[in-house]
């Protein structure tokens, strides 16, 4: 029974970040079949959870070894620089973004939809959005997780020097940050109005845990992971968080949950990173890390192959996955919205995702680094991460 | 022989009419309401039924001609037909671009002046446009609520209409759950009417995607709409009736 230990590849991780970039691509095309399959419909949390997480993990496991090795001045001046690049990527994504819909706001008219139109107006004053967009304030619908990662990564030099130290202390600090962050509903305000959809200031709970599980902390939980209590535990609540996800889609089974339970549970809250969906998340983990040892020899099949390379280099696929989103709703819009042609936006989407990231394998060989388990020169890190 | 010809197709056309009609009923799979409606209960048995609409610039439609079509107007017609001998009156209180928030403002004054047994909260979009914190949303319902059970007024609140178009650019869910959970737990009732128009779009009812000028579809949407909050208006009074009775 494996747990991943500190200075170790883990295929796992690669693997389940290749799963997540896909199931987020899918979930961002809106009215689309395919997106029955990802795991937001039958439980609490989401594929972003995974997301978080590993990426927390593999930036501590990069990063972690950097400051042991290089000190904490060069490995804090890398993390910056990816930061730096996860900004420039997200920059990018929003110019793709505004041409879409300029482009839709010139050719669509319909009486029944003036006030949906409304989406429009920030095209009108370009002077205000384009610098709120800039300053990370105004983000479009579906363009809200880069901008926590450049938060997390540009808060991560000091979470790092003080987990490699201090391990307990840090995770505790996190966690009093998500108990206040509750508390006193802290946020980072967004332009027009409102408030950043992912709450770094929660969310760092994910990733902050993740990098501890990176730096030791998974090995020291082993006892209590692979404990029968804890895989009961958790599947019983994978099942309550399935029969409650049932009530959403079935009519009247919502009936069947009390009122109190449903008075307390709802609004299960996306921003904040609920408890529940924290919950349903850790117990997804220790479900899966029963079920696919470290060492299993599927890892290394060829089936798995295509969500591990995609993995691998998760900045540049999740923003091809977040441009290749649009680019599916807008073929459905503009060409037909059949069935069929959902599925084979999604299929289409996904195989070009993998022949990306199998193109950028080859060019970091033929440029002489390799995504493997040794860190290489900075540059080389995919998303808050790199390589791992 | 040619005039027999006209009948014949004046015959089929408003059968192909009347079925559209009835696909579009049919199609919008709405179920009963979840809770009853025993303001608007008594407001029919006294034979005067008032009804307030609140919302944005989804709740107003004007013809060619400048008349009203939007679907208060088309609940009016559905109602008086439904409800004979009933006064039923439907007045719309709608402003584009405007935020749960801001209409909770002016609910006290519509309710104070127009005293009515039911009000349509029709709201959603203006939020998710403007990206009000939905948990603001949320407590502006709320004390929405407050005001209108107060004033002893029905709640049906109607959610956003589904845009396949904007879908991907204006992200509702946050407000959709809101409303849902709102509803649920102030016992007030919730006209889902993005779940509906999003099945028309499905079964081919109405083709949402298109681009046009003219208000054809915009119309047959807001008639459509209009009766059946007509007949969930109805539905949800019997709805009362029927537990009054079982209690008793």
């Amino acid at each position: 029974m494996a747990l991943p230990k500190p200075g170790e590849r883990d295929l796992r991780l690669d693997l389940f970040r290749g799963l997540a970039l896909w199931l987020i691509f899918l979930d961002h095309i809106p009215s689309n079949i395919v997106n029955w399959i990802t795991i937001r419909n039958y439980g609490f949390s989401d594929a972003t959870e995974i997301f978080v997480f590993i990426s927390g993990y593999t930036a501590a496991f990069v990063y972690g070894r950097a400051m042991r090795e290089h000190g904490t001045v060069v490995a804090g001046a890398r993390i910056l620089k990816r930061a730096w690049q996860v900004y420039v990527a997200h920059i990018f994504l929003f110019a793709i973004y505004t041409a879409e819909i300029s482009y839709v706001a010139h050719s669509f008219e319909n009486p029944l939809y003036g006030e949906e139109m409304g989406i429009f107006d920030f095209l009108q004053q370009p002077d205000v959005t384009l610098v709120q967009a800039m300053l990370l304030k105004f983000k479009p619908a579906n363009m809200d997780v880069l901008p926590l990662y450049i938060v997390l990564l540009a808060g991560f030099p000091p979470m790092l020097w003080l987990l490699l130290r201090r391990p307990a202390t840090a995770l505790v600090a996190s966690v009093t940050l998500y108990v206040l962050t509750w508390h006193f509903e802290w946020n980072i305000p967004a332009y027009p109005n409102g408030n950043w959809v992912f709450n770094p200031f929660a969310w760092q709970l994910l990733f902050v845990f993740g990098a501890w599980c990176a730096l030791g902390g998974a090995e020291r939980l082993s006892l209590v992971i692979l404990s029968p209590v804890t895989l009961w535990l958790a599947l019983l609540f994978l099942a309550f968080a399935f029969f409650v996800a049932m009530t959403w889609y079935i009519p009247g089974l919502d009936a069947l949950l009390p009122r109190w339970l449903e008075e307390w549970m709802y609004p299960i809250d996306k921003t904040n990173l609920d408890v529940l969906r924290f919950a349903h998340f850790l117990s997804l983990a220790v479900v899966t890390i029963r079920l696919i040892p470290r060492h299993w020899h599927g890892l290394h099949s060829l089936w798995l192959r295509p969500a591990i390379l995609c993995g691998q280099h998760s900045l540049e696929i999740f923003c091809l996955g977040v441009f290749l989103s649009f680019a599916a709703h807008f073929a459905m819009v503009e060409i037909n919205e059949g069935v069929g042609m959902q599925v084979a936006t999604s299929l289409l989407g996904i195989i070009l995702m993998v022949l990306t990231a199998a193109l950028i394998s080859w060019y970091k060989r033929i440029e002489g680094r390799s995504p493997g388990s040794r860190p290489g020169p900075p540059g080389a890190a995919t998303l808050v991460g790199g390589g791992a | 022989m040619r005039r027999f010809v006209v009948a014949l197709l004046c015959a089929l056309t408003a059968g192909a009419a009347a079925a559209k009609d009835g696909d579009c009923m049919t199609a919008a799979g709405a179920g009963a309401p979840d809770f009853g409606l025993p303001r608007v209960a008594q407001a029919i048995a006294k034979k005067k039924l008032d009804i307030s609409v609140v919302g944005s610039a989804s709740s107003e439609l004007n013809g060619p001609a400048g008349t009203n079509i939007a679907y208060p107007t088309r609940l009016e017609t559905a109602l008086t037909s439904l409800l004979p001998g009933v006064a039923v009156k439907v007045s719309t209180f709608a402003r584009p671009r405007e935020t749960a928030s801001e209409m909770e403002n002016k609910l006290e004054r519509i309710v104070t002046d127009s005293k009515p047994a039911l009000v349509i909260w029709q709201t959603g979009t203006a939020d998710a446009i403007r990206g009000v914190d939905p948990d603001e949303f949320r407590v502006a319902l709320d004390s929405g609520v407050d005001v209108l059970q107060a004033a002893k007024a029905d709640v049906v609140f109607m959610n956003m209409q589904y845009s396949p178009r904007t879908e991907a650019m204006l992200a509702v869910g946050a407000y959709a759950d809101a409303m849902r959970i709102v509803a649920l737990q102030r016992e007030a009732v919730l006209f889902d009417r993005f779940s509906i128009m999003k099945r028309w779009n499905e079964n081919g009812v109405f083709d949402l995607y298109g681009a046009t000028r003219t208000t054809n579809i915009a119309e047959r949407v807001h008639d459509c709409l209009g009766r059946l909050l007509a007949n969930m208006v109805v539905t949800g009074a019997k709805l009362t009736t029927a537990i009054k009775k079982d209690t008793h």
